[in-house]
């Protein structure tokens, strides 16, 4: 792009060095996991004395490491398709409806971004308490809905943006009904935009701790099992489930941006 | 099969978009709805594909009341302004649409398609998608998508805008040559009059959610029946005047002037047309009943012909268009003041 | 139409209007997810905020206020926010530049490096962050091997630490409204300006700046709000030392049960929240909550 070609190149340079140092900051902390989950020492110790699978070894002989890998995936499945189930619906609404109420609903749907997690925890703690829902996975799944309702919303409400209506209304002079003018001809343009929601949505999920924290129980879920091993004793274990969460993330985040549409930034602000 | 409309009113709030609209479109005709915008010309087409119901009248497809069917049940092709392809779906996908909507086998199917490419001269582009095809070949491809399931309408809205001046008018034949081999009853809405006068068979001309007039492209730019048809249609000479009763008029700034009958009873306003080709400059104006003299202000070159602006003492202006003949040089320059004339029957009485 | 047969025959002559019944359509679209935000999310928290004033005082108010350790504990929590939002600006605003000039390459590489820590679960982050910093860690461990330090650097388990950990999560949010609103600016106003002699540093100053600043403002509005309610990182990284307002909700839940006074703390921070998230989301013409 020619647009910085004039600009000294002193500042230039100092810009891309700051901004390599800032790279090698957010790079930094995913990165030493690897060397520490393959160390054959039984503590923490860098650089690793030798190489060993032992602690991957540990984490599959481990049946409460997989029961709550298990019970995330679980989650993170369930919790996805109630997102998109609820979220894709809502998008269509707020973006055509013309609604006074609609204004509403769309600063309401975003709200779980900035309302601490800990307040939306405990406040369906106390209620899925009475429901008697602690423990249950899905009940996990239908509280973690809340925090990636947004995030489909504001994906899948962009994708719809940029869509022109015409072309269902085009549908529907050609005989189509509505339901099918939107299966057959909006919802495969929305797929990229589709795609990296579901993704968002599921890592999103798979990640989430505060929640999962209080609505587990005994019944742990990946990264609760995870705190409370940190909490205990932090042992190479849990740089072997590093690995694999930050390999999840690559794998995500690479087929969001392959079969998506990269779930960001096109999607920063509305 | 002909499309009837009938007092047809729509109302959005406080806006009246269509004030009663009356039209009969024959089978195997082609009309046009002329129409600034904002002339509830979009509004009428809306209801007549089933995109918008009409507060008040029918809408009638041969003896079928579609008044209130959706737009899925109307069997009307359409050609939207932007055409509306699908982009993710191929030329044949985009053309076997319709077929699809209304399960018919694939054989047939295939087979209709086929025939409908090849009728635009799109036969060998079935698998392109439409971003890879030029403005002029999408255009075909959404004219077969509207017609490839023998539809009893046809609907275009605009459809030329979007193409070079060329390409339009090659368009514009090639629409007219299809439609009448098809023998489709077709809706055309455009706001370029020049569009209109050249492809219809009939031109409707509408105005404030009301049509003013209907009649052959001939008619409306001859015998305009309002004032407004006579502005909008085409340049236009509009003098205010009062009859004098007899076959003449007095006009402010020229004086009496006859004409072929009268404009009505002695004293009657009226407004007299009167087209810019039929006023005559220089020499010819000696031999015309209605002279006068006028002052070139303005003269534009347009190839074929030279437009003048001329002011009369009276400070009147009128235009005048002439041939333009490479053997024959311009009566006069700018700044000269030259004869005018005008024979009494090339004055039309607007409404009379 | 109009004849009196017909009239009677349909006796509500008001006919469907296909926008009030697209509008119907979409409410009923909307309905299911409307209906479960109000369930799961709405009523939840007003449920929780009501159980602060459910002996009918404000007396779990006025503990809260009278008590020094809580109003220092929000203090502390504005005062890591605020630490957290400058730090990122900082880091953030040279990065989003960086971003806008990049080629295509160094975009992709970029978009990479700020959206895989994002992907990446905060929890694995934050213990990442342990094992560097912590007394034996591998950065203490490589300072002393190079001999740049006698004894270990304390990173851990202090105020240094905590900002490091929430610094790394939070700077995408502060990069993505600041890039988005530098790709905005039309670049012929900067040619423009060059064009008329300006050097880059004043151009920078009176072009690019000042028609970035929505999307600082919308980035910083969106951190500290973020951090103010950070819960993980201040828990794992403070090691104790350092307390922040959601650790004590936490605490007065599980180890209290004491929900009233939990359900008091949880207004305050929420009201901070939603009263300084409107402020600073009036500077940015709106466009804040839409972050990310």
């Amino acid at each position: 792009m020619p647009r910085a070609r004039r600009r000294r190149t002193g500042g230039r340079i100092a810009l891309t060095v700051f901004t390599g140092v800032v790279f090698a900051f957010l790079m930094l902390p995913l990165l030493v996991v690897f060397p520490i989950s393959v160390s054959s020492a039984p503590y923490l110790q860098f650089p690793p004395p030798g190489f060993s699978w032992q602690w991957y070894q540990r984490y599959l002989d481990d049946p409460t490491w997989i029961e709550s890998t298990i019970r995330s995936f679980k989650v993170a499945f369930l919790c996805t398709a109630l997102s998109m189930a609820l979220g894709v619906p809502l998008s269509f609404a707020l973006v055509r409806s013309r609604l006074r109420g609609m204004r509403i609903a769309d600063r309401l749907v975003a709200a779980p971004i900035i309302v601490p997690t800990i307040i939306i925890s405990i406040a369906v703690y106390s209620l899925f308490a009475q429901l008697r829902l602690i423990g249950e996975w899905y009940g996990i799944a239908i509280a973690h809905t809340i925090l990636a309702l947004p995030f489909v919303v504001i994906l899948v409400s962009a994708g719809l943006r940029t869509f022109d209506e015409a072309q269902e209304h085009a549908a529907m002079g050609l005989g189509a009904s509505w339901p099918v003018a939107v299966w057959r001809i909006t919802l495969p343009q929305l797929r990229p935009s589709l795609v990296s929601a579901a993704f968002l949505a599921f890592v999103t999920s798979f990640d989430e701790l505060v929640i999962a924290m209080f609505l587990s129980g005994a019944s742990m879920t990946l990264p609760k099992k995870m705190f409370d091993n940190i909490l205990l004793e932090i042992d190479p274990t849990i740089a072997a489930v590093s690995v694999l969460q930050i390999l999840l993330a690559c794998l995500c985040l690479g087929l969001a941006t392959i079969f998506g549409r990269g779930a960001l930034p096109s999607s920063v602000t509305r | 099969m002909d499309l009837t409309v009938r007092g047809v009113v729509r109302r959005f709030g406080p806006v009246t978009a269509l004030a009663g609209v009356d039209l009969t479109v024959a089978e195997g005709e082609l009309l046009t709805i002329l129409g600034p915008s904002g002339s509830g010309k979009t509004t009428l087409l809306k209801v007549v594909a089933g995109f918008e119901i009409p507060d008040e009248g029918t809408v009638r497809l041969g003896s079928e009341d579609v008044t209130l069917a959706p737009p899925r049940q109307r069997d009307v092709g359409m050609v939207f302004q932007n055409y509306a392809l699908f982009p993710h779906l191929t030329v044949a996908q985009n053309v076997a649409f319709p077929l699809e909507m209304r399960r018919m086998p694939k054989p047939e199917r295939d087979r209709r398609v086929a025939e409908a490419l090849a009728l635009v001269e799109l036969a060998g582009y079935e698998a392109r998608l439409p971003r890879q095809l030029s403005g002029g070949q999408q255009q075909r491809v959404a004219l077969a998508r509207a017609i490839v399931f023998n539809p009893r309408l046809l609907l275009l809205d605009e459809p030329f805008g979007a193409l070079d001046r060329k390409l339009r008018e090659s368009m514009q034949l090639e629409v007219r040559r299809l439609q009448r081999r098809l023998k489709l009853t077709t809706l055309f809405i455009t706001h370029d009059q020049e569009e209109a006068l050249i492809l219809s068979d009939r031109v409707a001309v509408m105005n404030a959610g009301r049509i003013e007039q209907v009649g052959t492209p001939g008619d409306v730019y001859a015998r305009p029946a309002t004032r407004f048809v006579a502005d909008f249609v085409g340049e236009s000479n509009l003098l205010e005047g009062r009859a004098s009763g007899d076959a003449a008029a007095e006009v402010p700034g020229l004086g009496r002037i006859a004409l072929a009958r009268a404009a009505g009873a002695a004293g009657d306003r009226t407004t007299l047309l009167l087209r810019p080709e039929a006023l005559r400059v220089g020499a010819e104006a000696a031999a015309l009943p209605n002279r006068a003299h006028g002052r070139i202000v303005e003269t534009v070159f347009l190839g074929l012909s030279v437009k003048l602006r001329l002011r009369l003492d009276g400070g009147l202006e009128l235009l005048a268009r002439l041939p333009l003949r490479p053997s024959e040089p311009l009566p006069a320059a700018e700044g000269e003041t030259v004869p005018l004339g005008f024979a009494p029957e090339d004055v039309h009485v607007v409404g009379g | 139409m109009s004849s009196v047969a017909e009239a009677r025959a349909a006796p509500s002559r008001a006919r469907p209007d296909p926008e009030r019944a697209r509008e119907r359509t979409l409410l009923l679209l909307a309905a299911p997810a409307l209906l479960v935000l109000g369930v799961l999310f709405v009523w939840p928290l007003l449920r929780l905020l009501s159980m602060s004033v459910a002996d009918g005082t404000l007396a779990q108010f006025e503990k809260a206020a009278l008590d020094s350790l809580y109003i220092a504990v929000l203090w502390d929590s504005m005062e890591i926010a605020l630490f957290v939002t400058a730090i990122c600006l900082v880091l953030a605003y040279p990065v989003s530049l960086w971003l806008v000039q990049a080629g295509r390459l160094g975009f992709i590489l970029g978009m990479f490096f700020l959206l895989l820590p994002f992907w990446t679960s905060v929890l694995v982050r934050t213990y990442a962050w342990m094992v560097l910093l912590g007394r034996s860690g591998v950065i203490n461990r490589m300072l002393r091997d190079w001999g740049l330090i006698e004894a270990p650097l304390p990173l851990l388990h202090n105020l240094t630490g905590v900002l490091i950990g929430m610094v790394h999560v939070l700077l995408p949010y502060m990069v993505f409204p600041i890039y988005a609103a530098l790709l905005r600016i039309d670049p012929d106003l900067k040619r423009a300006a060059e064009g008329l002699g300006a050097p880059a540093w004043r151009v920078f100053l009176r072009v690019t700046l000042p028609l970035s600043l929505p999307g600082v403002f919308a980035g910083c509005a969106l951190v500290f709000v973020i951090s103010l309610g950070f819960f993980i990182t201040p828990a794992l990284l403070g090691g104790g030392r350092v307390i922040m307002i959601a650790m004590l909700i936490e605490q007065q839940v599980r180890e209290f049960l004491d929900w009233p006074f939990a359900a008091a703390l949880a207004t305050v921070l929420l009201a901070a929240t939603l009263v300084i998230y409107a402020a600073l989301g009036r500077l940015t013409g709106g466009q804040a909550h839409a972050a990310r």
